[in-house]
């Protein structure tokens, strides 16, 4: 069984394009979005979701005011700046950031700057402080014409993404095990930072999707960076290639360079926007230049 | 005051939309890139970088000889980065959040903490505008201690803008919170849409104002147009598909300098910006 990823570095590059005309051209695999805060894959899919799963992903720090003597260890502790007296509380912070009402003489957290890690409830002397386990997201089994899919959405302003994407990664391994699958096919997130580092765990092929600008030249060297330094197998595919053919040709040399296969190059279509508002992936509504040349970019990694 | 671009879908015109308003206001001007994964406005606001500090945090390193292998540390550890085996402590660093709370509950003093570099803070100044960008070092997870550091150059007497990274997550949390007005990119897709819904929401529990920016707003569809409409977001800018744009993105050239009727286009959106803010405060004051 191959694990294959997408990624960018930059977003909007058309992972998620390439992504899920691989769920029409692969024959026996299990899809995934790890995208999991701006998740897209569903929209070209059309999943029925068959069961629906919570993520406690992360714990929050709970102040009990009666206990609260106004000491301030915890703040002093506090690598997260989550916590402050009630009395500095500007208009700024919202009232929807509070842990609690307002009374004067006691601490409070801040939720979203919270990471959980109880160092508060280490030093509080007078033990009030809890820490509440949260759920903070929701992940999916679905069934799709294109087989099963497991997905996720993470919750509103919440943290940890890359525990999610290990979590649903998990549980496509399992789903694939289980029906004998030849590829788990992912489509993943933007940037280099936790979630991505999440899914190029155990990756056997990771397929960056460029685009000829300097910001998608930029982001894709960051990005095969990151790969590389965790021994990936990595390729690329240029997307929109015909935008700047000098810059086509720029990371073309970039990626001999730096021994990274370019599977293909796919020109612009305006296609694309139509197929997404179809809700259809892009080589099942239309046969133009960019559904062959995806073919022939599945032809060469299957 | 302090705007901040940020999009939920990638791709969409943060970028485009961040330097091309730096580039059209009259105002002093000072540019945070927190893009801090994919840093890309320097591309656009060539500058010539005078300062740079890199940004350290602390990881925990366990010294063998004092360790007596009681396993406080791997139990108090929130982010499973620790674990005891055979008596031996094991830490995955690429799990710490350098929260301490380790060395806080080791009896044995045996944790101790050594500065461990995440990324580098470069500035400068691009014409006028007083630029710093975050560069999150290849290989490490966390990109908010960056943002962090950067928020801290923040000159409230100049007009701030911030470029966020896409999403919704901690990231564009952290870029977002705090500032006086966000600017949200979109492209008028079911994708866009999807992405600009979640970024609504996070900016609305923020409860911070806020406007859109529908890009190639004359391709897709106009769901966009219909979910602004509903909910009483302001639309701020149609800008259209243009090949021209997109070419000139691609070669790193600001629209505002090619096509100069943008930055009247900008400095009008600015000016909606102000009165916007201006209203929400008022309202803020008044409740």
């Amino acid at each position: 069984m191959k694990q294959i990823l997408i990624i960018s570095g930059k977003g909007g590059t058309g992972k998620t394009v390439v992504t899920a005309s691989f769920a029409v051209l692969a024959k026996n695999k299990v899809m995934v979005d790890a995208d999991v805060d701006a998740a897209n894959l569903y929209l070209l899919l059309d999943p029925e979701i068959k069961s629906t799963n919570a993520y406690i992903g992360s714990k929050s720090a709970f102040i009990d005011e009666e206990k609260c003597i106004g000491c301030g260890k915890c703040e002093q502790i506090c690598r997260f700046d989550a916590i402050s007296p009630v009395r500095d509380k500007t208009p700024k912070v919202s009232d929807s950031c509070l842990e609690q009402p307002i009374s004067n003489g006691v601490y409070y957290i801040d939720k979203f700057a919270c990471e959980g890690c109880g160092a508060c409830r280490v030093v509080c002397p007078k033990d009030a402080v809890t820490l509440n386990e949260e759920e903070t997201g929701k992940w999916f089994v679905s069934d799709t014409k294109y087989g099963p899919f497991v997905h996720a959405k993470l919750g509103i302003a919440q943290e940890n993404s890359g525990k999610l994407v290990s979590v649903i990664r998990e549980k496509a391994k399992v789903l694939a095990i289980e029906k004998n699958a030849d590829y788990i096919i992912i489509d993943g997130p933007p940037g280099i930072g936790c979630p991505v580092i999440a899914s190029l765990n155990g990756i056997d092929m990771a397929i960056v999707v460029t685009e000829p600008s300097l910001s998608g030249i930029h982001d894709m060297q960051r990005v095969i960076g990151v790969a590389q330094h965790f021994g990936v197998d990595t390729k690329v595919i240029i997307n929109k290639y015909d935008i700047n053919l000098e810059n086509t040709n720029a990371i073309k040399e970039i990626c001999k360079d730096n021994k990274v296969e370019v599977l293909g190059q796919l020109p612009f279509s305006d296609k694309v926007p139509q197929a997404i508002v179809k809700g259809v992936p892009i080589i099942e509504f239309c046969n133009d230049q960019i559904a062959q040349d995806i073919i022939n970019v599945w032809e060469q990694i299957k | 005051m302090i705007i901040t671009v940020a999009s939920g879908k990638g791709g969409t015109g943060k970028t485009l939309v961040s330097t091309s308003l730096a580039l059209s206001l009259k105002t002093p001007v000072q540019f945070l890139d927190c893009d801090v994964e994919e840093p890309n406005a320097h591309i656009f606001l060539k500058t010539e970088i005078k300062e740079r500090e890199k940004v350290y945090l602390p990881k925990p390193i366990v010294e063998d000889s004092k360790c007596i292998g009681c396993g406080k540390c791997s139990e108090i550890c929130q982010y499973n980065a620790i674990a005891v085996v055979k008596g031996k402590v094991l830490i995955f660093y690429e799990l710490c959040h350098s929260c301490g709370a380790c060395s806080l509950v080791c009896p044995e003093k045996a944790i101790f903490e050594e500065d461990s570099e995440k990324g580098i803070l470069e500035g400068g100044y691009s014409g006028n505008i007083e630029f710093w960008k975050g560069t999150l070092t290849v290989g490490e997870a966390a990109p908010t201690p960056l943002i962090k550091a950067l928020k801290k150059k923040i000159d409230n007497k100049k007009t701030v803008i911030i470029d966020s990274s896409p999403g919704t997550s901690c990231p564009m949390v952290e870029a977002v919170n705090n500032s006086d007005f966000t600017i949200l990119v979109t492209e008028p897709t079911p994708f866009g849409l999807n992405d600009l819904i979640l970024a609504v929401e996070v900016v609305k529990k923020l409860k911070l104002p806020v406007g859109v920016i529908i890009n190639r707003f004359d391709i897709g569809d106009d769901k966009v147009e219909l979910y602004c409409k509903e909910n009483k977001i302001p639309i701020l800018m149609r800008i259209p598909f243009d090949r021209e744009i997109a070419v000139l993105y691609s070669k790193g050239i600001p629209i505002t300098q090619e096509k100069k009727e943008y930055i009247k286009k900008f400095q009008d959106a600015f000016d909606v910006i102000n009165m916007l803010q201006q209203k929400y405060n008022n309202k803020a004051i008044k409740s």
